[in-house]
């Protein structure tokens, strides 16, 4: 569903993503951990093209991404994707940041799209903040009124920026648990977290990413349990021991 | 005063014709300068550098010159049309580059979060533009827009001096020269003038300030 091969990246002198190799089939939940600085959030980025790439080649279920204009655009419209800031649309109420892209990307009429929009915001569990603008609600109903933005496109796959990093700690479940639905829903993830929890009870996958390149591909279990690396080793006894 | 109670037909007259260049070229500007900084944004170069030259041009321009070339140069490449509309259109051009200016500057201020949230479920660059970043500029857009609009209206002055007939510089000209008032009560009626056009165009402002910065 997503692949990408030799991929590499730079930002000026930096060498943020170092021929990266990676194939995600479809219904597979990939969670990528790893310091900060490590290059996963590029990783995430540069799947949907928010950050071209310096070389090499991504695919989205089959299709190489475009370079630019409305290929692209159409491209995106199938790559959902949740930030770590949220990200929603200021001026516009819950709903309307849902129904924006079915309106005006896909076309569909506007009351069919408001009815998708509260049935996935009823499945979000915040189908009450509705009329809200985003201001108004809290960072774990934020994000989840993002990730409902982000379904109302039909997605074929979901990246997630760091979901719940800018989160209060008793919010972040809420987005997991939402999450977690989603991946047992056999929707194809790549997830940018640190969330172990969340880790271990959904991911089919998890790559440990340092200094560029993917250090490590195995099961949740195994790479827990005894990661092969030395700077896994470390990353996971400092996440562990707080 | 009393010249200014003798003639007050010719001032109200000539208000109506400041006004009237105004709101063409404020209305004509507004629309030039929003594309503009839609270029000057874009992800395309050569629309940025049509951005860019246009504004570079008529921003440093004097005002004067700038009518020089709409008055003289146009009927010389055999471009005729009335007087008020080659001063209307080249005040319009001239102030057309803060506006874009103003308006680029408001879009700089919208997080770029929004822009990206708004690629990301398809939107191309003319929708997130119109769609998302724009009614979001407008908040921050509003306080130096008013101050290009109301030097746009001072300026409209310039165009009176320049041969359209009958605004309110104008009138204050045909006062004093033709029929040989004193000048500084002709000319604090035309300062009164103006600022009965200025004053209320700035409470306006305000009054959309407060309104739009509610939409948050």
């Amino acid at each position: 569903m997503i692949r990408a091969s030799a991929v590499d990246k730079h930002f000026g002198s930096l060498h943020v993503l170092k021929d990266i190799t990676l194939d995600v089939p479809r219904g597979q939940v990939v969670v990528v951990l790893g310091p900060s600085g490590s290059g996963k959030s590029t990783l995430c980025r540069v799947v949907n093209r928010l950050e071209p790439v310096d070389s090499g080649d991504i695919a989205i279920d089959g299709v190489p991404l475009p370079a630019e204009g409305r290929e692209l655009a159409e491209l995106r419209a199938d790559v959902g994707m949740v930030f770590q800031q949220f990200n929603l649309f200021a001026h516009k109420t819950i709903v309307d940041n849902v129904v924006l892209g079915p309106v005006k990307v896909r076309r569909i009429d506007k009351e069919t799209a408001r009815q998708d929009a509260m049935r996935l915001l009823e499945r979000v569990g915040i189908a009450d903040q509705a009329g809200k603008y985003p201001a108004q609600l809290s960072g774990g109903q934020q994000q989840r009124a993002a990730i409902a933005r982000a379904l109302a496109m039909r997605p074929k796959v979901m990246l997630f920026d760091e979901p719940t990093s800018a989160l209060d700690p008793e919010m972040i479940n809420e987005v997991l648990d939402v999450m977690a639905d989603l991946a047992a829903e056999g929707m194809t993830m790549l997830v940018i977290s640190h969330e172990m929890g969340f880790a271990r009870r959904a991911a089919h996958r998890v790559l440990f990413m340092d200094d560029g390149e993917i250090a490590e591909d195995s099961t949740p279990e195994d790479f827990f349990r005894a990661p092969r690396s030395e700077r896994a080793t470390d990353f996971l006894s400092k996440i562990l021991t707080h | 005063m009393h010249v200014i109670l003798a003639n007050l037909p010719l001032y109200l007259t000539g208000m109506a014709t400041t006004l009237e260049i105004c709101l063409y070229a404020g209305a004509l500007s507004l629309l030039i300068g929003t594309i503009l900084a839609g270029f000057r944004v874009s992800p395309l170069p050569p629309l940025r550098g049509v951005g860019t030259s246009w504004v570079t041009v008529f921003r440093n321009c004097p005002l004067t010159v700038v009518l020089f070339f709409m008055a003289f140069g146009f009927p010389e490449l055999g471009i005729n049309f009335p007087y008020f509309w080659f001063g209307t259109v080249g005040l319009a051009l001239y102030t057309s580059a803060f506006v874009c200016e103003a308006i680029r500057s408001g879009i700089n201020s919208v997080p770029p979060g929004q822009a990206e949230a708004a690629r990301s479920i398809g939107l191309g660059f003319g929708q997130s533009l119109t769609s998302v970043v724009l009614p979001q500029a407008v908040r921050t857009v509003v306080p130096p827009l008013g101050s290009v609009i109301i030097a746009m209206i001072k300026n409209s002055a310039i165009v009176g001096a320049f041969g359209v007939g009958g605004d309110l510089y104008a009138a204050g000209i045909t006062l004093t020269s033709a029929r040989g008032e004193a000048a500084l009560p002709v000319l604090t009626g035309v300062v009164i003038g103006y600022l009965l056009i200025t004053v209320p165009a700035g409470l306006l402002l305000g009054t959309l300030e407060r309104k739009v910065a509610v939409l948050r």
